[in-house]
């Protein structure tokens, strides 16, 4: 085997398995994200008018160092969007011409094979959100306290049943992912870890979305019953 | 047993080709799914009519020529089996049974079932070997290889190459075929020379014939028939990422 010299530093992020790094190592920095968020989140459920879940969307929008991992985020989200749509634009280049009949789920389960469906449903969620409270607080500058504008969506029904089933399609979205990012990363190495990973995918693709639905639910019951 | 066939036929890959239906009576629960379609080819033949081109060769499922999608699955409805050895007590009496060729942008069609898979050959040729004179066999154990190694490679040395990854995958990925061959190779001291080019090279070619991207759906390793587990895939990626971002000593030296 001759020694090659690589083309171009960097040309391995455009292979197939290069891309799928990418996507895999933004996905599990995306997920540690989701995390810090719901932690956030849960404030909102505390029983003080909004106090402390103001102090932390207070906290978080002037530090200096949530400033710069800000940034950090916003990249992770642009390459991981930027890698899927590349995939949804060019999956059908392998395969032309599909099965006229195909049992996919006999092979592989639901979530992997819905990930472009969930992909897209919470990318809309992820745009009508930062719209809702990015621009509208960062950008804009709305006079109402964060408390305020969680309140007024929350008890918007449709918003919530939005929100409830972006959630949903966001659950879906961590079964696979979760589990996919670490094989991608060369972490599972044996069936051990694989069904370790498999059970925690499945733990945390249920509990965090579940932690985050529960909030507009608590609003919405909180406001008619 | 009676079943009814829909078969792909297509003369050649410029052909757009089509299903044709055939009823077959008589078939033995222990035939093999490949001497039911020899029954049906006698059959045709006496009809005067064309016998459905199939890939197969040894029928004890080790050669990995006999590939098909049978009723919506890449050699059948088993897990890790071929197609040879897929037999038809696993059908219902009377069931229509679909057979349609693999399909793949790198996996042309020859000829009805049979399709061209030399794009997994050239994924071999460019990096799925070792470079040594060859000569009389060397001495057992001059080269020590722990046991647990030496099984793993094995297991991924298992590969057949029949395309039944490719196949299954939502993707028409063959990233299971290329990661055996990458794995199977890091396991022993003597693909360690060339193991940062081998994944490289192997990666490359596999993009270049045209296979898509891995999701890690899992598809791969259910159909295929040398058992093949998707640890060889994270061996692939750990190698890859090994192989591009680590700084390699040997050109360091020579530069």
């Amino acid at each position: 085997m001759a020694t090659t010299t690589s083309p171009t530093k960097g040309a391995w992020l455009h292979t197939t398995v290069g891309r799928k790094v990418l996507m895999a190592a933004t996905g599990l920095f995306l997920i540690t994200f989701l995390v810090v968020h719901l932690a956030g989140n849960l404030l909102l459920l505390r029983n003080d008018g909004g106090a402390a879940f103001n102090a932390y969307a207070e906290f978080m929008s002037t530090n200096p160092l949530i400033r710069v991992l800000e940034i950090g985020l916003f990249a992770g989200f642009v390459v991981h969007i930027y890698q899927g749509l590349y995939f949804i634009f060019t999956e059908r280049r392998a395969r032309p011409k599909g099965y006229t009949l195909n049992q996919a789920s006999a092979n592989s389960n639901i979530f992997s094979r819905t990930m472009r469906l969930s992909a897209v449903v919470v990318l809309v969620f992820l745009v009508v959100h930062l719209r809702h409270f990015f621009v509208e607080h960062r950008l804009l500058g709305t006079p109402l306290t964060m408390y305020e504008s969680c309140k007024i969506a929350f008890e918007n029904p449709y918003y919530s049943a939005f929100y409830v089933l972006s959630m949903v399609l966001l659950a879906f979205h961590l079964a696979h992912g979760f589990y996919s990012g670490f094989q991608t990363l060369g972490l599972v190495l044996n069936k051990r870890i694989e069904r370790l990973l498999k059970w925690g995918a499945a733990g945390f693709a249920f509990l965090v979305p579940l932690g985050f639905a529960i909030i507009p639910m608590y609003f919405l019951l909180s406001k008619y019953l | 047993m009676h079943f009814t066939l829909r078969v792909w036929r297509q003369k050649n890959a410029q052909d757009t080709g089509h299903f044709e239906i055939y009823d077959i009576d008589g078939v033995s629960p222990d035939a093999s799914f490949l001497e039911m379609l020899d029954v049906l080819n006698e059959k045709l033949i006496k009809q005067g009519r064309e016998p459905v081109a199939f890939d197969h060769d040894c029928r004890e499922g080790i050669c990995g020529s006999c590939g098909m999608f049978i009723n919506g699955r890449a050699h059948g409805p088993l897990r890790n089996i071929t197609t040879c050895r897929l037999y038809m007590r696993h059908f219902r009496d009377g069931e229509t049974i679909t057979i349609e060729p693999f399909r793949a942008k790198s996996f042309p069609v020859i000829k009805d079932l049979v399709v061209d898979r030399s794009a997994l050959d050239k994924i071999v040729q460019a990096g799925g070997y070792i470079s040594v004179n060859t000569g009389s066999s060397p001495d057992a154990n001059s080269i020590p290889v722990p046991k647990p190694a030496a099984d793993l490679a094995f297991t991924y040395a298992a590969c057949i190459g029949c395309g039944a990854c490719v196949a299954a995958c939502k993707n028409a990925s063959a990233m299971l075929f290329t990661a055996a061959k990458v794995a199977h190779f890091a396991m022993l001291p003597q693909g360690q020379p060339e193991r940062r080019q081998r994944v490289k090279r192997m990666v490359a070619q596999m993009d270049k014939e045209g296979f898509g991207h891995c999701t890690n759906t899992g598809a791969c390793a259910v159909e295929c028939p040398a058992k093949i587990p998707l640890t060889a895939i994270a061996q692939l990626q750990r190698d890859f990422i090994w192989a591009n971002l680590s700084p390699d000593p040997h050109a360091a030296s020579s530069s």
